[in-house]
């Protein structure tokens, strides 16, 4: 038998290149062989992060408490502003593509009437909604807020709809064998059943709106870190960009990992899990 | 055992009259039932038995109100099938467990759909999960069971709504030979302990000498009632007397005869398969 990696050697293997290649970095950078204009170094991006995310005013038990204090800096700020576009963005558009979508899985006549239009409208990226988001909802939260609902609308809608289509018949006559039909049969078994693609097409849809947020945030809005790392570049600020980009980085990584948490725990019955 | 006089003091419970069913796809047209006629007493255990593509759940679906005979008509409980419902529970060979559901809650769905008060469903679930000894797998998905147990928690589903008939299609088809045997022994000691009707659809031959008090052979294309066999065997049957020895000759020359038919027809039209049934079955 092989012997099976232990886990510090595949922490090992797993640093080893981007050590290597912070370290290169860092290096050409303080060689002065790339302009720190371009590319600064490692250590200044990163202490250019710290200066983003602390707060600056000295902490005073009088007038704050500590945690407010702590999140006060101009980072939590715009992340925060971020996730609330992403939140409200994918509400919009998520509740009524999951209601769209059950309702065109399981009638054929609703499924007819909008399946065209659908498929007409589908391939327009949201980002090409811009300029109309402006031209209709001016600067802002709203077009913000618009193009973000439409990044999550479609893929919840086509998830949800070959969630209800592909629910296993015989699920369906074992229900009704039990007694079950009308709205029971729907909420009991056609809606669970679906749930596998469902969140596949939240998981998904949360993804695009995140996307979608940086974007309108550079355009719309002046706040949130998209719009940072846009103000960053007009000061010339490479070090901030890329501050902005980990930060953008990070918030992304924790949400598709919170949604992932999410499903595992709501599909544990499915047998794709161990 | 059942004596002639037995059945005959009995009451119908299936009524199965000059039923036919047709399947049409495309410019192709499968008789999958021609002509069947048949009674089911109360309390009867009958094996419908026959080679693959007889018709063997068209009829066992007909009764079970999924798909409606072409011609003909079914009458289960004293009315005419029109619908499927909980008065004929049915058991599949996939088991058609809700894999979102526990155990128990598999088994309590049929008992809150009919909005029975929440102490009555816990007590009935719980009875039946020490009856058919699933008492430790409750709070188990269905992805965590054995085939057999699966099997067990499908039967005891039905079971919780009390029906005087339980359908079968191939229950136990998919199990190992062992298990196979445990879940016949399970399933005639249920029989025997619920007073059900049960109408068990296999093309096992030994299987239906085992449990069955009549065996229905089927024919194939037209599928109709080739012979109705009694057996009239003391329970639990010794697989190796001769009496069971000589109606398992009697019965596999009966469907050799159709496997042989269904071997033929199925060198003369290859290509027909799975899929194109699926596409043509009505939604029910
Ligand atoms: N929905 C359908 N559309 C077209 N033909 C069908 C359909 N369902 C069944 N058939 C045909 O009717 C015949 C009987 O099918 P049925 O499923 O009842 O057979 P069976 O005896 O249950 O076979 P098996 O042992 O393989 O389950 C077969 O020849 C099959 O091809
Ligand atoms: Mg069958």
């Amino acid at each position: 038998m092989k012997n099976r990696p232990s886990f510090l050697t595949k922490l090992l293997y797993a640093i080893l290149l981007p050590v290597f290649l912070l370290a290169l970095w860092e290096t050409l950078a303080r060689q002065g062989i790339i302009s720190p204009h371009i590319l600064p170094a490692p250590s200044r991006v990163f202490f250019r992060w710290i200066d983003y995310a602390r707060p600056h005013e000295p902490y005073d038990a009088g007038k704050t408490n500590f945690i407010a204090w702590f999140f006060s800096g101009e980072l939590p700020h715009d992340a925060l502003a971020s996730s609330m576009r992403v939140l409200g963005g994918f509400a919009i558009g998520a509740i009524p593509a999951l209601v769209l979508g059950l309702l065109m899985g399981a009638s054929t006549f609703i499924y007819r009437l909008f399946n065209p239009l659908i498929q007409i409208l589908r391939p327009i990226p949201p980002i090409a909604y811009i300029p109309l988001a402006i031209l209709w909802f001016g600067l802002g939260n709203p077009p913000a807020f618009f193009l973000i609902s439409l990044g999550a609308f479609f893929p919840v809608l086509m998830n949800t709809i070959s969630g209800v289509r592909h629910v296993d018949r015989l699920l369906i006559r074992a229900a009704r064998n039990l007694g079950a039909n009308g709205h029971t049969l729907f909420l009991r078994i056609i809606l669970p059943a679906a749930m596998p693609y469902i969140l596949t097409g939240l998981r998904v849809g949360v993804g695009v709106a995140f996307i979608v947020v940086i974007v309108a945030e550079m355009i719309a809005v002046n706040s949130g870190l998209g719009y940072r790392i846009l103000e960053a570049r007009e000061f010339l600020w490479s070090d901030k960009i890329i501050a902005g980009m980990i930060t953008i980085g990070l918030l992304g990584l924790t949400i598709d990992t919170a949604m992932s948490r999410i499903n595992h725990h709501l599909l544990r019955w499915h047998s794709g899990h161990e | 055992m059942n004596d002639a006089k037995n059945i005959l003091s009995r009451s119908p419970q299936v009524i199965i009259k000059n039923v036919d069913k047709v399947f049409s796809s495309g410019d192709k047209e499968v008789i999958a039932l021609k002509e069947i006629n048949l009674t089911i007493y109360s309390g009867e255990f009958v094996v419908i038995l026959g080679p693959s593509g007889c018709g063997k759940s068209t009829l066992l679906n007909a009764i079970a109100g999924f798909s409606l005979p072409t011609s003909g008509k079914v009458y289960a409980n004293g009315e005419e099938v029109a619908l499927p419902g909980p008065d004929r529970g049915m058991v599949f060979q996939e088991y058609a467990l809700f894999p979102w559901m526990t155990v128990a809650e598999n088994i309590a769905f049929g008992l809150e759909i009919k909005k029975l008060p929440k102490q009555t469903i816990r007590e009935k679930v719980d009875t039946l999960l020490t009856k058919l000894q699933l008492l430790e797998f409750r709070d188990r998905f269905p992805k965590d069971l054995s085939g057999g147990m699966k099997q067990r928690v499908a039967i005891a589903r039905v079971l919780a709504l009390d029906p005087p008939m339980m359908l079968m299609d191939e229950p136990f088809g998919a199990l190992d030979a062992l298990t196979r045997r445990t879940m016949q022994d399970e399933l005639l000691r249920i029989w025997l302990e619920f007073k059900k009707t049960i109408i068990f659809v296999t093309h096992g031959i030994e299987e239906s000498i085992y449990l069955a008090d009549r065996v229905v052979v089927m024919t194939y294309r037209p599928g109709t009632i080739k012979q109705i066999v009694p057996v009239e065997l003391y329970r639990p049957r010794d697989v190796s007397s001769p009496q069971f020895i000589s109606l398992q000759k009697e019965l596999t020359s009966l469907v050799m005869e159709e496997q042989m038919r269904f071997r033929n027809e199925e060198m003369r039209e290859p290509g027909r398969d799975v899929s194109e049934r699926e596409e043509n079955e009505q939604v029910t």
